[in-house]
């Protein structure tokens, strides 16, 4: 038996560094320290049966092939494609990304991670009005006003709450939870909202109107109406006070708000009343990314092609147009030929339509188990699990890069995201 | 490793003051030599200017604060882009390039080291991964230490000795090659939504003053006996009437001798602090003031921060300062204050002719560069991409090589340079040896390489610029076109001895070294100090001591420069 310490989690966008794994022979003992879902991410390695061989599709059979196969035949059809989409990427490593993204530069293909269905509201928000954000430990150390607006920590990001925002002592926050204050906004009263100190129902819909009721007496404007969003204007009024009148304050959303109608507008206006509330005292604004190196996705798109998502080649050099250029605007269109998806799972999650499409063209798709996409799939290629079987880059919800440990070998036979793909460049170059 | 004869060219290599001589350069493994076996290369390069290769001594080229640059500006992208060709990877941006793109930038400039100038410790990891997708290049990364707990908190307590262990301990752990300092306390003061705007306005609880804490930091820069000094981006940066924070922060390493032979401190983008006048109306240039202050202290080595009246993006450590400016702009902002680092923020920046604010910001950047007498204590910077993107820099050089060309760009911005600027009446013009002076020979003895770089003698790096120009039979001052064009596109860079660019195109790519400091002290204090460390790293870090360290792996060509402190 042997315990690895410093492990980092490669579950959540939190990307807890302290977990304890305690690694018996093949199999994982215990994950110390991981919440429950973290917790059985680990133990995940030891299901049984754990794909190894890679597999084929032919006229409607599934067989087992070589490694050496599998990858000849995936830069195969790759290499033969007019316009593939490579898509996933939020749940390996940044140096799998990068060599995703030589391979949709080499082939002039398109490049997309999970971003286009989840916080890419958020990303064109940015792109219009900014960011002002923090680490998470500046949030730990100074912040007396948490509020999470259209998130459930409790579920998504167990231990988030823990380490970062309420309970932790800070520097400044010596006696944690008492020396701070937790507003939960959310349509629902969720387990977040429970142990919050005040919970904000908001109706469903209506976040964007919240927001500018909110900007507009943080700017010094009086609001008018009796009610904004369902909640009583004593309330919105109460909430403006305390957040122009906290030292340090924090605001996290969440898919409650980049995802319900207005969704870039939402995000847009919570960035702006953030801003606005600079003018009175220090405040910022965090997404909470999901999956945990989806940060690390967008970071590494945009050094190498200059754009977070939705990046196409076809031209040689990268073009960013989403609506035009993402992942399900290409596949309803039905533009692309090839697919090859990496660390993801898009048919269980993209719309249907996308999906219909996906169906029709030949996909290739590499991950360590088996999915709805990989049974759709006409090539499989199992990989071992990035910061448990392999090291690598990746980066927290607040763009704190981590380099993810191993702790377990793979099985036997079983590579790397990044070897599998880098052994794809190769064929694909040969054959050009 | 092949041989190459870079013979009769036009030679330019202050360190050994050569100036402007007609002889042939040899080189071998990478390396300069004294003489060849016979079977070289050879390279012609009569009637073409032969200089070491250009060093950038601050540009903000990687980390996360750049990503957040490119990433929340998406039409600076669509402003500029490169395609794939067959040994180079494709690119976009003008002003924040993304990483591949900037390294064959620099190339085609004749460009072969280049310093990022802010690196925020706890985001390191980020910095080196952009580095190590930078090629052509050797690069370093300068560790910000401005509102680092530890060393406040050592320098309050009068721990001199251990605040220097810190310090290498530091640069050990992110694999920095300088101690940076940006606006010294006011980015912990940020932490609070507050600054420090003078050089006595305390941190808020630490309760140290930037004078203090840039004292202390000169004295420990010196005890760790670093390559380069302490590299200061002063308070108060491009702010009304900051002239005079500026004055007085040039007298605060007094008395502290160097450890080495080059400045006590490096002053950067001094543009941005040279600034009279108590509103926007009577703003107006102070760089005379300045450059008399820096023509009588030797101690101090500026660059510039040169406006070159383009749209831009601001970015730096200094959070307050973005906050300020976009409040000036209303455009977007971006802030990331990392704890108890630092606060960088970013936002984009449009310097129009047509402002006043803007036309005098371009004519101090050109008179600082011609009122301080020295060549070697004025160097050439844009501070990209915050006054300009660095390839503006051969269009600097031809304004400083012709008045004609400053009087024809002076005649299109706001007339208000001939009043509250000195611009027009300077005649000096910089000869090609000054030239090489700013941006590479003068680089590389402030950084501390003049052992290797910066130079043509024997045993320097065979890192080498060709200029198709011949001194002989141009006049810059009349065709300062042809010297921008010229200086754009170099005729060759060679890199360690490999031609990397031929008539301005890429012909190869490699990837260089990145240098960092092995700073070296007694072990007895190291431990001391690790035990401050863990304490603090337990309570008040995100992360884990153990995941805090950049490894040697992610350093592409990794290359410790080992230096042994007096403690
Ligand atoms: S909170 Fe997220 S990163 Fe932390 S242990 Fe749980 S799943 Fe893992
Ligand atoms: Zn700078």
């Amino acid at each position: 038996m042997a315990t690895i310490t410093d492990v980092i989690c490669p579950f959540c966008g939190t990307l807890c560094d302290d977990i304890e794994v305690v690694v018996n022979g093949s199999k994982i003992e215990s994950a110390r320290h991981a919440c429950k879902i973290g917790n059985s991410k680990f133990l995940s390695i030891n299901d049984i049966p754990r794909p190894i061989k890679p597999l084929i599709r032919e006229n409607g059979a599934s067989r087992e092939a070589s490694i050496d196969e599998a990858i000849a035949k995936a830069a195969e059809i790759l290499s033969n494609s007019k316009r593939a989409l490579l898509f996933g990427w939020s749940s390996t490593s940044c140096e799998a990304t990068a060599v995703g993204i030589e391979i949709a530069e080499e082939i002039g293909g398109l490049i997309d991670g999970t971003t286009t269905v989840c916080h890419g509201p958020t990303v064109m928000a940015v792109q219009y009005v900014g960011l002002p954000s923090v680490t998470l430990g500046e949030i730990k150390n100074r912040a007396d006003l948490v509020i999470y607006w259209g998130a459930n920590p409790m579920h998504a990001h167990p231990r988030h709450l823990s380490r970062y925002s309420i309970f932790p002592r800070g520097y400044f926050r010596e006696r944690g939870q008492q020396d701070r204050e937790l507003i939960v906004v959310d349509v629902r009263k969720t387990d977040t909202a429970k142990i919050a100190n005040h919970f904000i129902q908001v109706e469903f819909g209506k976040d964007y109107e919240l927001l500018s009721a909110l900007r507009m007496i943080v700017n010094g404007g009086e609001l008018e109406e009796e009610e904004v969003a369902g909640v009583p204007k004593e309330k919105i009024i109460e909430l403006a006070d305390k957040m122009m009148n906290c030292q340090f304050g924090i605001l996290f959303f969440g898919m409650g708000l980049t995802m319900s109608p207005g969704k870039h507008r939402n995000i847009d206006n919570a960035i702006s009343l953030v801003k606005n509330l600079n003018r009175h005292t220090k405040f910022s604004i965090m997404p909470m990314r999901g999956h945990w190196n989806v940060t690390g996705f967008g970071e590494v798109m945009t050094w190498q092609t200059g754009y977070p998502f939705a990046v196409d080649f076809s031209r040689g050099y990268a073009r960013y147009n989403p609506g035009e250029t993402s992942a399900n605007d290409v596949l309803q269109r039905e533009e692309v030929d090839a697919v090859l998806v990496v660390a993801s799972d898009p048919v269980a999650h993209f719309p249907r339509k996308s999906v219909a499409h996906l169906a029709r063209v030949p996909m290739i798709t590499i991950a360590p188990h088996h999915s709805l996409t990989t049974e759709l799939s006409e090539i499989f290629i199992p990989s071992s699990m990035v910061g448990i079987e392999e090291e690598g880059t990746a980066y927290r919800m607040d763009t704190v890069p981590l380099f993810t440990r191993k702790v377990i070998d793979p099985p036997q036979g079983v590579l790397s995201d990044v070897e599998i793909l880098k052994r794809i460049l190769e064929k694909i170059r040969e054959m050009r | 490793m092949s041989e190459l004869v870079l013979k009769n060219g036009i030679v330019y290599d202050p360190i050994n003051n050569v100036n402007g001589e007609k002889m042939d350069i040899l080189v071998k493994d990478g390396k300069i030599v004294e003489k060849l076996n016979g079977n070289a290369k050879t390279i012609d390069c009569s009637g073409k200017i032969v200089m070491p290769g250009g060093i950038e001594i601050h540009s903000h080229m990687a980390g996360g604060k750049v990503n957040g640059g490119r990433l929340f500006q998406p039409e600076d992208h669509v402003r500029f882009a490169m395609p794939k060709t067959k040994v180079t990877r494709s690119g976009t941006g003008f002003s924040t390039p993304t990483t591949f793109l900037t390294g064959y930038l620099y190339s085609k400039m004749g460009y072969t080291t280049g310093m990022t100038a802010a690196m925020p410790p706890l985001m390191a990891r980020h910095t080196h991964e952009e580095l190590k997708d930078i090629p052509m290049i050797d690069k370093g990364a300068y560790c910000l230490t401005d509102g680092n707990w530890f060393i406040m908190k050592y320098l309050k307590n009068g721990e001199i000795e251990k605040c220097a262990a810190y310090v290498s301990w530091l640069l050990k752990a992110t694999k920095g090659y300088v101690v940076k300092i940006t606006n010294p306390c006011g980015t912990e003061a940020w932490g609070w939504g507050k600054n420090c705007r003078s050089l006595d306005d305390p941190a808020p609880y630490f309760d140290i003053t930037p004078r203090e804490l840039v004292k202390g930091l000169v004295e420990v820069n010196e005890i760790l006996k670093l390559p380069h000094s302490v590299h200061l981006h002063a308070n108060n940066c491009g702010r009304l009437g900051n002239f005079v924070t500026t004055l007085e922060t040039f007298k605060v390493p007094n008395g502290t001798k160097p450890a080495a032979k080059r400045q006590i401190m490096h002053a950067t983008h001094i543009q941005f602090h040279s600034y009279g006048g108590d509103t926007w109306h009577n703003f107006e240039s102070k760089a005379d003031e300045i450059a008399k202050a820096v023509n009588s202290n030797k101690n101090i080595v500026i660059d510039t921060g040169t406006v070159t009246l383009d749209h831009t993006t601001t970015m730096t450590a200094d959070g307050p300062l973005e906050y300020y400016l976009q409040s000036l702009t209303h455009l977007k902002w971006m802030n990331r204050n990392v704890e108890m680092e630092t606060s960088p923020g970013i936002t984009p920046f449009i310097y129009s002719r047509k402002m006043p604010t803007a036309s005098i910001q371009w004519a101090i950047g050109l008179e600082l560069s011609l009122l301080i007498k020295d060549p070697w204590q004025v160097l050439m910077t844009t501070d990209h991409p915050n006054a300009g993107p660095f390839i503006r820099y051969p269009r600097i050089i031809a304004w400083l090589m012709s008045r004609k060309y400053r009087e024809e760009t002076a005649s299109k911005v706001h007339k208000v340079i001939y009043d509250r600027s000195t611009i027009d009446g300077i005649d000096r013009e910089y000869s090609f040896y000054d030239i090489a002076i700013v941006t590479r020979a003068g680089e590389a003895k402030a950084l501390g390489l003049s052992d290797r770089k910066g130079h043509l003698g024997v045993g320097a790096d065979a890192d080498i610029a060709v200029y198709d120009i011949n001194p002989s039979e141009i006049d810059p001052s009349r065709d300062y076109k042809e010297i921008e064009k010229k200086f754009s596109s170099a005729a060759y860079t060679i890199k360690d001895g490999e031609i990397l660019v031929k008539n301005g195109e890429i012909v190869q790519t490699r990837y260089g070294r990145t240098l960092w400091v092995n700073s070296k002290v007694d072990g007895e204090l190291e431990k001391e100090v690790m035990k401050d460390i863990e304490y603090n790293f337990k309570r008040y870090y995100s992360v884990n001591l153990a995941n805090y360290p950049v490894r040697e792996e992610v350093l592409t060509r990794s290359t410790e420069v080992t230096r042994s402190a007096s403690v």
